[in-house]
């Protein structure tokens, strides 16, 4: 099957799905006024890629910034990885926050309490 | 009604274009003004979170095109203790209680129960067409730690102006 990607903007992440490596990337700012729209072509691509597993997949979510809409389709995704789970895949989610980032760090937090893939905080050097 | 140094307002007709302007604005002089990188973000996220309401309230059924509902209003601005966002819009009155009721529950709750409010609604609220799901107020006071400041001022018409402040501390 195809990659998915898509180049970031100053509202929307960049989508970096790679089928073959089994390696995806969410990063940069998610704060679309309506975060669906947005994310349901890559709902579509993931329904058809946890059709045909891979043995291993890891997601990295790096986000600078994202909205209430965007969280609850986050948890949407994740619940696709769910699925790829129950399948015996292994799976990975990578929450990556910056050092002083409580709210992104606590973020972060609030998914591994909602999703039942094993999700790693992993704290950023700051930019500055 | 203000004091301390606005940093951002705009009072008027609500568009997205306009609303990217204002953050984009408000991010530059965030830039400037805040050396803490960790209280500049949570400013900018709440006025995220503060604008798309507002966006979402305009765009929702029921705002009677009557007056002038087309008016909103947004502030932001820099105290002595920290931040103020403001914002304004006008909803029917018919949702009023509704909201009361929300901002109130949020209100009396700690920020524990806040935190476990949140992941209840991030767990199983659905998502609306409007992507509200009304995570938005939860989550900004979960960010500001601060109790909501709010009003709604009966326009007589089928109309109510709402008006919130979320402080933060700095």
């Amino acid at each position: 099957m195809e990659n998915f990607f898509l180049e970031g903007t100053n509202k929307t992440p960049q989508l970096d799905f790679n089928s073959n490596e089994g390696r995806f990337l969410i990063a940069g700012r998610s704060i679309p006024e309506n975060s669906i729209e947005f994310y349901k072509p890559l709902f579509e691509w993931l329904d058809n890629y946890v059709g045909q597993a891979k043995s291993n997949t890891i997601l990295d979510v790096k986000l600078e910034y994202f909205n209430t809409s965007s969280s609850k389709c986050l948890v949407e995704i994740f619940r696709k990885l769910e699925a790829l789970q129950q399948k015996n895949d292994n799976v990975l989610i990578n929450w990556y926050y910056e050092e002083d980032d409580e709210d992104m760090q606590e973020s972060g937090e609030d998914f591994q309490e909602i999703i039942d893939v094993k999700i790693v905080l992993n704290q950023m050097e700051e930019e500055e | 009604m203000l004091e301390g140094e606005v940093i951002v307002s705009y009072k008027g007709a609500p568009s997205q274009p306009l609303f990217d302007g204002i953050l984009s604005v408000a991010d530059e002089r965030l830039a400037a003004l805040e050396q803490k990188s960790k209280i500049r973000k949570k400013v900018y996220h709440i006025m995220i979170e503060a604008l798309q309401n507002v966006y979402h309230h305009t765009q929702g059924e029921g705002v009677q095109k009557s007056e002038s509902p087309e008016t909103v209003l947004f502030v932001l601005s820099k105290h002595t203790t920290g931040y103020e966002i403001s914002t304004g819009n006008y909803i029917p009155t018919s949702l009023v209680a509704t909201l009361q009721a929300h901002i109130e529950r949020i209100n009396r709750s700690s920020a524990d129960e806040i935190k476990q409010l949140y992941r209840e609604q991030l767990h199983g609220g659905e998502v609306s067409v409007k992507g509200g799901a009304g995570l938005g107020i939860i989550d900004i006071a979960r960010r500001s730690g601060e109790k909501l400041v709010y009003a709604f001022e009966d326009t007589g018409e089928d109309n109510s102006f709402f008006s919130l402040k979320v402080k933060v501390s700095a």
